[in-house]
């Protein structure tokens, strides 16, 4: 029999603990991929995000280091000065890197590190159950938003994406989604022009990748598809904001 | 006299609400008592389980680690809370989810048919009062009465319909100790 | 009123709200998420402001502010979040601001576990944050004591015009108990006249501010600010004790930690051994006095201090006990506990041995 579907060296043997649904465990075989056919994998290094997908450490088939809350691209950044000549790269969600380390991914772009990350937007707090993220919508109910996320009290989320795309030196930013198989194939091109931006020595690169979570949404997979196709994608549109060609 | 329960199970299989159940009962009762869960991601793997302690004393640890009962709802929390159980507890087991025997013989095992009585009164979600019913009358922890009336306040108003069904269930659990 | 069972956070949030605090700031963290989420649905309901901040680091800045500008205000965390707070609480105990900050603690270092731990009274008691000052920091033991103390803790924090730590931990903030919401017995308290409400006029600018540039200033600064915690020294001492009469050998643990000893004492009594013990509330200012007593006694044999840690109390232990008995430790860490059983094993080594 033709074998179709092999799993990638860039992932480790070990079963994902995603939530059944979850984008997470899309994202992370994208990455994989992306890494082992640039031939980059042996001498990359991640950085894992404090969320759900901390366990990310456990996951891909590179050396890796688990960073604090939201400071992701400052351990990146050590890393990337020692190792110049690595794929190094972050895996963060939006807690993570939009509230906490808002600071830390502004200033890793500002000094245009040559790092790569991958931002998984799925509009709340996976990890700790269900709170407001800076990126749940207006309206949207959390835990700690439970009349809805109210625009006078909460503010309006953030793009960050056309927020990055702003700073000269982050010369690749991208939103894409993992809905279905045709967003699927668009989401790994960017991954991969992502890491070729950085191994060329250009910048700064950021694939901002909006997902679902299934469990804290309180949806079916499913639904929760067709929720992020509704809901998200008009708020956050999917698209290229920065990338090479523009960059002199 | 004090009751210290190890209540476990996959999410979803109303655990953590049989505790809390028994502890709202029991405290009406005017025992000292206290429900403590388990938290966190390891929910959303699958086990979920609460240290439940009805006791005329006042109560020490909040945490059951000489259980003497354990309220077991699937097959790896037995594997897990059999050994807990002190010499001469019980232990109580779902056998609709759990095919496998108690090793322990200085215990007293009851296999409780927990899901199979459920579906005969029409639904899944009342397996977990079945076993509540199961065990107080094995122990003793609080009245049928008691959990009744919190079962009544829990649902009054418009989802009052399910009250007989739990009823039932309780009464129908409890038959299952000889 | 009637007892009701409460969750431990979910208690804490309605105890502060009871004490008068209308401003809440936050930032998610396991075991304490119910604090927040509770203030969240609550706050909007009685004309008062939760907000979720962007990190630690924020929500005890926005505290800063908000104690500055005369509010009872409360922000809750957990270990790791607690020490990015850090930098905002040496400021707030420099510039004299009252609040209350809970942290329901999970075992470390790093990002460490979920799971209940007392790992963090370091950082409580002991600094945590640069400079000279001192936490007041009450430990509750259950979840009645948690509603009763975080009550208190608001008052006894305007009367020194002093951060109150709650010091619990993921158990303490995950179980539920029987609470009753009492009337706490309100402190006659110094009006803030301080605070950054606006001059209208009337009076000389405020500043809050923990800058005093030259150096003869600060370190007038400090003098001051210990003689006020000397003064809460003198004041505010709160222990419980246990069956310490004629004990053999005497437990001292604190929080959810003293109960799991309180199960030991009585396993062990069965056997025929008196073992006492003794429960700070007040983890600074702390109860050194009870514990030198307890060593001047000629029937304790030794003092064990029992920890979620690897042995942090344990140093005031020695301290109160001043060599005048032996001080063991006993402790399990990163969110495992230690078990009635071997508690009670340990001590009869000891005994054993101390004999
Ligand atoms: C300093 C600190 N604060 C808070 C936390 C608790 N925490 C763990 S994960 C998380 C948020 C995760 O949300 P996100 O980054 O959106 O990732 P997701 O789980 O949604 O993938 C938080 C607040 C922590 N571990 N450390
Ligand atoms: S909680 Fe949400 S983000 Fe986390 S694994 Fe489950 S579905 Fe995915
Ligand atoms: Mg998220």
């Amino acid at each position: 029999m033709a074998v179709v579907f092999e799993k990638t060296r860039g992932l480790a043997e070990k079963p994902f603990h995603y939530c059944p649904g979850c984008t997470h465990g899309i994202i992370h075989r994208l990455v994989a991929e992306s890494l082992d056919e640039l031939n980059l994998i042996d001498d990359a290094i991640g950085v894992a995000p404090v969320g759900c997908a901390v366990f990310a450490y456990d996951y891909f088939n590179c050396d890796m280091q688990e960073a604090a809350h939201g400071r992701a691209p400052a351990t990146a950044t050590g890393i990337k000065r020692v190792h110049p000549k690595s794929a190094v790269f972050t895996y963060q969600g939006d807690g993570d890197l939009a509230s906490i380390g808002a600071a830390e991914i502004v200033h890793a772009a500002m000094r245009g590190e040559k790092i790569t990350t991958i931002f998984v937007n799925n509009a709340i707090y996976g990890m700790t159950g269900g709170q407001m993220a800076p990126t749940t919508l207006v309206g949207q109910k959390a835990t700690t938003a439970p009349y809805g996320r109210d625009e006078n009290h909460a503010g309006m989320p953030l793009r960050i994406s056309e927020m990055l795309a702003t700073i000269p030196k982050a010369v690749f930013v991208e939103r894409v989604s993992v809905h279905d198989v045709k967003h699927i194939i668009q989401a790994k091109k960017a991954i991969k022009k992502a890491f070729q931006t950085q191994m060329e020595g250009k910048g700064f690169s950021l694939v901002e990748v909006v997902s679902t979570c299934p469990t804290n949404w309180g949806k079916t997979p499913i639904e929760a598809l067709k929720w992020l196709q509704e809901n998200m994608i008009p708020y956050y549109p999917l698209g290229n904001f920065r990338n090479t060609e523009e960059v002199k | 006299m004090a009751h210290e329960i190890i209540m476990a199970g996959f999410g979803g299989q109303g655990v953590m609400a049989m505790g809390k159940i028994l502890v709202e009962a029991a405290m009406e009762e005017g025992k000292n008592v206290s429900w403590l869960p388990s938290y966190g991601p390891e929910m959303r793997g699958g086990t979920a389980n609460c240290s439940v302690i009805v006791s005329d004393e006042p109560i020490g640890a909040p945490i059951v680690t000489e259980a003497t009962a354990a309220i077991v709802m699937n097959r790896p929390s037995l594997d897990k809370y059999e050994s807990m159980v002190v010499p001469g507890g019980a232990l109580l087991i779902n056998s609709s989810l759990i095919d496998k025997k108690a090793t322990r013989e200085d215990i007293k095992v009851h296999y409780v048919p927990a899901n199979d009585i459920a579906q005969e009164l029409g639904t899944d979600k009342v397996a977990n009062i079945v076993m509540l019913g199961a065990y107080i009358q094995a122990s003793g922890a609080a009245s049928a009465d008691s959990i009744m009336n919190i079962i009544t306040q829990m649902f009054a108003g418009k989802k009052a319909t399910v009250i007989p069904l739990n009823k039932e269930a309780l009464l129908r659990g409890a038959a299952c100790i000889k | 009123m009637a007892k009701e069972l409460w969750k431990g956070n979910e208690a804490v949030a309605e105890a502060a709200i009871k004490a008068g605090c209308r401003f809440f700031f936050g930032y998610p963290i396991t075991p304490q998420n119910e604090i927040p989420e509770y203030m969240a649905m609550k706050m909007p309901q009685i004309d008062g402001c939760f907000l979720q901040a962007e990190s630690e680091v924020a929500a005890i800045n926005m505290v800063y502010g908000a104690a500055g500008a005369g509010a009872r205000v409360m922000t809750s965390s957990s270990s790791p979040g607690i020490s990015l707070k850090q930098e905002g609480i040496t400021y707030i105990a420099g510039a004299e601001l009252p609040c209350v900050i809970v942290n329901m603690v999970r075992g470390g270092p790093g990002l460490g576990s979920i799971q209940p731990a007392q790992s963090d009274y370091f950082q409580a008691c002991k600094g945590g944050g640069h400079g000279d000052y001192r936490l007041i920091v009450l430990a509750p033991a259950s979840v009645q004591e948690a509603v009763d103390l975080v009550q208190e803790a608001f008052d006894i924090a305007d009367q020194y015009r002093n951060p109150v730590m709650i010091l619990g931990d993921g158990m303490m903030g995950q179980m539920m108990e029987p609470v009753e919401f009492k009337e706490v017995k309100k402190r006659s308290l110094p009006e803030k006249t301080w605070a950054t409400v606006g001059t209208k006029g009337k009076r000389k600018p405020n500043v809050v501010n923990s800058l005093y540039i030259d150096a003869a200033d600060c370190h007038n600064h400090n003098v001051d600010l210990f003689k006020k915690y000397a003064e809460i020294e003198k004041n505010e001492v709160r222990v419980d004790t246990y069956n310490v009469e004629n004990a053999e050998i005497v437990f001292v643990a604190y929080g959810t930690t003293a109960r799991i000893v309180k199960n030991a004492i009585n396993s062990l009594a069965k056997e025929g051994i008196k073992a006492g013990l003794i429960r700070p509330v007040t983890l600074w200012p702390y109860p050194y006095k009870a514990i030198e007593e307890a060593a001047e006694k000629a029937s304790v044999k030794a003092f064990m201090s029992v920890e979620m840690s690897m042995g942090q109390m344990v140093e005031d232990v020695k301290l109160g006990a001043n060599g005048k008995k032996p001080v063991y430790f006993y402790g399990k860490a990163g969110g495992a506990f230690p078990t009635p059983k071997g508690i009670a094993e340990e001590a009869k080594k000891i005994l054993g041995g101390a004999k």
